[in-house]
């Protein structure tokens, strides 16, 4: 078991997405100055399959897709709360299994009740 | 077990990167190669001996190609979003343990750039941000196949994380941690099985405890990666390409890296939790046969991939959440249940007397004998309408 402090691991993770993003950044330039440059009108246009666009794109969709966003919330939560408890799951015995399982059921009921409302349906 | 200090994780951070996009362009290669093999063709055979050049090629002529940004478009974020995917799927790869400590040139380090006690939450949570590229790229675009491929992505990305997390939380039970060298020794014993005086030796792996929690994985990470049967995002029959629509030269190449990096390093990961990583006959005492393993069984996972895209054809949206929501959710919470019960079992934390096993396997026998004969009871008789 290690037992030093994991600090410089982080160090290490933040220092390589810092290399990461130079990387790209850096491969993104060399494009930058490799790569012709001969802007135009019809390049500057929103691609539509070669008819010219009518009506600018409105950012607007169906509210299903707030729905979903919801639903990953309330479960991505509830493994938040999962995960802790699978690690230490030896330790808590019976009596963690039987907190979960209640909270578990409080849950599906939830979820039961999402999908018979047809939060889940998309048709 | 040594103290990698800062220098060397930062190098083999950086080796590690660099293998990894190597590993990229070769992943298009492998994946032209094996596609046209499926579909009776050759692939690429100009660039060099087997075409083993054309990688090479395609980032030259990438490189060269016109950086092009939409008149109506968000600059700054349509500039800055693939940067982010990049990043985010090679960060991926520098906690993934390639092996304990090594010995290279008589210099004692460890194969792994960060030890960190979470680092399967950190894969987990890279591969969540990693959809703010996508979605910010497509709002940015001002285009409405992009809009269209980023929420699509976003719906998708978000549903099977859940999934995928869930899936693993199995394993992050058994092994009793969330850091991946633990998970990973924790696969190296033996187990031994005592059947009918025969003595079988099986190695710990993941795969053979969990199972369920393996497909539910694999059906899960090929989602998570917008990958073929899964790749509403970018349906090119409906949505020209999606989210990357508006993007070219190498901002488009960008997108296309952080896509394959990350395959190859939910590949990765996958084979660090199911298929014991660097374990296998012989990986402790010869040098360098762990790495061997770990990219075998990668390489085998990345095969997988690609049979599957040269298999199946796309799914439909509704059928893509319904599987995530309806069938692989409910599937790994049952898992994660079932474990920890048997797990309470092992531990002899409860025990259960022979009389309820018996009445156990009675009651289900019965209800399976009851549901097929109720499902044939069910079935539409043919020839009723037959004849109209």
């Amino acid at each position: 078991m290690n037992t030093q402090l994991y600090g410089s691991d982080w160090v290490v993770i933040g220092i390589l997405i810092l290399a990461a993003a130079a990387l790209g950044y850096a491969l993104l330039t060399l494009n930058q100055i490799i790569a012709p440059s001969k802007p135009s009108a019809a390049k500057a246009a929103p691609y539509e399959s070669g008819v010219p666009e009518v009506v600018a794109t409105k950012p607007r969709f169906t509210p299903r897709f707030y729905v979903v966003a919801m639903l990953f919330v309330v479960f991505d939560i509830e493994a938040i709360f999962i995960f802790p408890w699978a690690v230490v799951f030896d330790g808590l015995g019976l009596y963690g299994f039987l907190a979960m399982l209640a909270f578990m059921f409080l849950l599906f009921d939830g979820f039961i009740y999402a999908w018979k409302k047809g939060a889940l349906e998309w048709a | 077990m040594v103290d990698n200090p800062l220098w060397v994780a930062l190098i083999v951070g950086g080796v590690l990167m660099f293998v990894t996009l190597t590993g990229m362009a070769y992943m298009t290669w492998f994946e032209r190669k094996v596609l046209a093999r499926f579909q009776d063709r050759l692939g690429p055979t100009r660039t060099g001996p087997f075409g083993l050049m054309q990688p090479l090629a395609d980032a030259v002529k990438l490189l060269g190609k016109e950086d092009l940004v939409p008149a109506a478009a968000d600059r700054v974020v349509f500039l800055l979003a693939p940067i982010v995917i990049f990043v985010t799927a090679i960060v991926g790869v520098s906690v993934i343990p390639f092996g304990g400590a090594i010995s290279i040139f008589g210099f004692e380090l460890n194969l792994f750039a960060a030890d960190v006690n979470v680092g399967a939450l950190v894969i987990l949570a890279l591969g969540s941000v990693g959809v703010y590229g996508i979605v910010l790229g497509a709002f940015a675009s001002a285009n409405r196949f992009s809009l269209l491929g980023g929420l699509r992505a976003a719906a998708q990305v978000i549903s099977y994380e859940v999934v995928l997390g869930l899936s693993l939380v199995g394993i992050f039970m058994l092994a009793g941690s969330l850091s991946l060298r633990e998970i990973l020794v924790a696969q190296q014993d033996d187990l031994i099985f005592n059947l009918f005086g025969l003595s079988i030796s099986l190695p710990n792996w993941y795969i053979l405890s969990q199972p369920i929690a393996f497909v539910v994985y694999l059906i899960a990470a090929v989602a998570e990666t917008n990958r073929a049967p899964f790749d509403l995002p970018e349906a090119e029959s409906e949505l020209v390409a999606g989210f990357h629509t508006e993007y070219s030269g190498f901002r488009f190449s960008l997108y296309f890296l952080g896509e394959y990096i990350n395959m190859i390093v939910i590949s990765l990961f996958a084979s660090t939790l199911f298929l014991g990583g660097t374990d296998g006959p012989g990986a402790a005492s010869v040098w360098g046969l762990g790495v061997v393993y770990l990219l075998a069984k990668t390489v085998m996972f990345l095969f997988f991939y690609l049979w599957l895209r040269a298999t199946l054809p796309r799914f439909r949206f509704d059928q893509l959440m319904g599987i995530a929501w309806k069938v692989l959710l409910p599937v790994a919470l049952l898992n994660i249940l079932f474990t920890a019960f048997v797990r309470l079992i092992a531990n002899d934390e409860i025990t259960i007397p022979a009389w309820v096993w018996i009445v156990a396997a009675v009651v289900l026998a019965g209800v399976l004998v009851l549901t097929s004969l109720n499902d044939r009871a069910n079935r539409p008789r043919p020839s009723a309408q037959a004849g109209d």
